[in-house]
């Protein structure tokens, strides 16, 4: 392992996606991820790649589609407000089955909001943003070491599959200095023979499209999408467990509040309480089963969000109503701090907290 | 001996546009400069969203079928991963001058290296016939069902003279298609606008002033006369701006 060096989450994300090989870079500037952007604009000329500052997020997510189709991995990164306006590009990117990187560093809304760190936007992320029947595979860095080693994970999947892979990660994330390592991780190839590079390049006459007028043929498309979504839910699940063994009490949390329920758990097992944590690393696909196994051996569960409830939901199902369920979330951009985990999971141990 | 052959750069497909609809010569003028230029295999077109989305079907080259107006974002992506490709996008009135105004401002202000062949009939067909951003003073569409009345909705949008003024822009140039001397003029302008970018020339627009028979409510040798007397008047032909002839 190379030595470590002091970076801020987004400009660690963006070194990472210059390592595994993206040369076109599409972006508008947005707090809390501007950052992305401006390593991008240093970099990219230097190395015979693109940076473009498009004219908006409608016009950055549409330019990645038109790279995404030419068989380049192309990135876009922006913040909660911007990943919004690009929700319909990121629709037909699904639609297109074409591979692309997103990036939202999430911040506090709805609307304008605010520009401090949040999790709200992971309905958006998990449940559609766009129209129509798709899903992204959704990545959740709890650190800037993770958010360097998802950047690569991101482009693999994303090739893999043919989806758009979005990491979700939060105002902390991005702008947060910590120790990382900078050793490239696998860049994986992937067939893209089925790219516009002009009917020179390969047999016959490549098109990209979602458009399909008859609804048996559309029907099909979807039900083949949802084959290969299939088998990422199956093979693609990613999870930490924390002090799982003996947990009584389970926190499901991702991203900075999964790094703050660390600490409550950790004053919470000093007090006798015998806490551990599920943290979703894949937000989708979600890690159902092990929460689901878990539901068997713990008294109740309680969501850590950066929002006013939406993990929970996906909480609930995954351990189909065996063990009571709690949420404890902050929003609009404020953080919990370990202590107020603390108090709750202390509520939850003498029964006065409320369930979801 | 043959004298008149199908172009190389339209496929076998039946076209759908209605009986009279000139884009059905718009497709060939595009198709036939690709072919001679012999640019067709290292060709991607972008279609848009209104009557031409199905152009996909017809060019006989690599297509990708973009949203709603952000066809010129799509196209600038695709060059800017394979600059050796000659990308080109095929758009209507409502989808360049409505919807996709900045994206069209913007690839001309950057001097994006595409070529834009716009199709201006002055109504969106596709959904049936309603009030375009180039449907003229007066003008009954459904919904301007009793003629566009400019003190409401103002005026129609007159994107070459508005492009005319983006320094970026290298190539503007407005056509028609209503009659034989006129589609001449519109072959050696598209092809123009393809060798442009051939030579890295920058952004290339073309209007093409089109009919629409069945939302005009008009025959389809009325729809030509309707053009010129109307729109002609309207929407001048010409060079709106050549740069390079310019810095000659």
């Amino acid at each position: 392992m190379s030595e470590k060096v002091l970076m801020k989450g987004n400009e660690a994300l963006a070194e990472a996606a210059i390592m595994a090989g993206c040369r076109h870079y599409f972006g508008y500037p947005i707090t809390p991820q501007t950052e992305v952007a401006a390593y991008m604009a240093k970099r990219m000329p230097k190395i015979g790649g693109t940076f473009l500052q498009a004219e908006s997020e409608v016009a950055a997510i549409n330019m990645v589609i038109g790279a995404a189709s030419s068989g380049v991995r192309a990135m876009t990164s922006s913040s909660s407000p911007g990943i919004s306006l690009k929700s319909e590009g990121i629709s037909y990117l699904a639609g297109c089955e074409l591979p692309a990187l997103i990036v939202n560093v999430q911040r506090g809304g709805p609307g304008l909001g605010g520009i401090q760190p949040s999790q709200s936007d992971y309905f958006q992320a998990t449940k559609g943003g766009g129209h129509g029947d798709y899903h992204l595979i959704v990545l959740a860095p709890a650190s800037v070491q993770e958010m360097f080693d998802m950047t690569f994970k991101g482009f693999n999947l994303a090739d893999k599959y043919r989806v758009p892979t979005m990491i979700l990660a939060d105002g902390t994330m991005g702008q947060m200095m910590e120790p990382v390592s900078l050793d490239a991780n696998a860049v994986e190839t992937y067939d893209k023979s089925w790219a516009t590079v002009g009917t020179g390049k390969h047999e016959g006459r490549n098109v990209i499209n979602s458009l399909s007028l008859s609804p048996a043929q559309l029907e099909e498309w979807n039900k083949s999408r949802y084959e290969r979504y299939a088998l990422i839910e199956k093979d693609e699940v990613m999870y930490e467990e924390f002090m799982m063994d003996d947990a009584e009490i389970c926190v499901v949390a991702f991203g900075i509040a999964a790094r703050v329920s660390k600490n409550a758990i950790v004053a919470a097992r000093k007090q006798g309480l015998k806490v551990g944590m599920i943290r979703p690393i894949t937000l989708w696909p979600f890690p159902k089963e092990v929460i689901s196994k878990a539901a068997d051996k713990v008294k109740a569960f309680l969501s850590v969000e950066l929002n006013m409830g939406q993990m929970v939901d996906d909480v609930k199902l995954a351990e189909n109503c065996k063990k009571p369920v709690y949420f404890y979330g902050r929003t609009g951009g404020v953080i919990m701090s370990p202590d107020e985990v603390l108090d709750e999971l202390i509520k939850i141990e003498k029964g006065e907290a409320k369930q979801w | 001996m043959v004298v008149f052959e199908k172009t190389k750069g339209l496929t076998d497909a039946p076209l759908h546009y209605c009986p009279g609809c000139t884009h059905g010569i718009i497709h060939r003028l595009v198709a036939e400069s690709l072919a001679e230029l012999g640019v067709l295999d290292k060709t991607v077109g972008v279609a848009s969203v209104g009557c031409s989305v199905f152009s996909y079907n017809y060019f006989n080259c690599d297509m990708i079928q973009a949203a709603h107006g952000r066809a010129p974002a799509v196209a600038t992506g695709a060059k800017r991963a394979n600059p050796d490709n000659i990308v080109f996008t095929y758009q209507g009135d409502g989808d360049l001058a409505a919807i996709g105004t900045a994206e069209t401002v913007h690839a001309a202000a950057r001097n994006e290296n595409i070529t834009v062949i716009f199709v201006n009939n002055a109504i969106y067909g596709m959904t049936g016939g309603q009030m375009a951003p180039t449907t003229l003073p007066n003008q009954v569409t459904q919904t301007s069902p009793y003629g566009r009345d400019v003190t409401v909705v103002g005026y129609p949008v007159k994107v070459c003279e508005m492009l005319s003024q983006v320094t970026g822009a290298s190539y503007l140039e407005r056509v028609a298609v209503n009659n034989v001397k006129n589609i001449r003029a519109a072959k050696k302008a598209i092809k123009h606008a393809f060798q442009n970018q051939i030579e890295g020339k920058g952004f290339s627009l073309i209007e093409v002033l089109s009919t629409c028979p069945t939302n005009w409510g008009l025959s389809p040798k009325e729809a030509l006369k309707w053009l010129e007397e109307n729109m002609g008047t309207y929407y001048p032909l010409g060079v709106y701006k050549d740069k390079y002839k310019e810095e000659k």
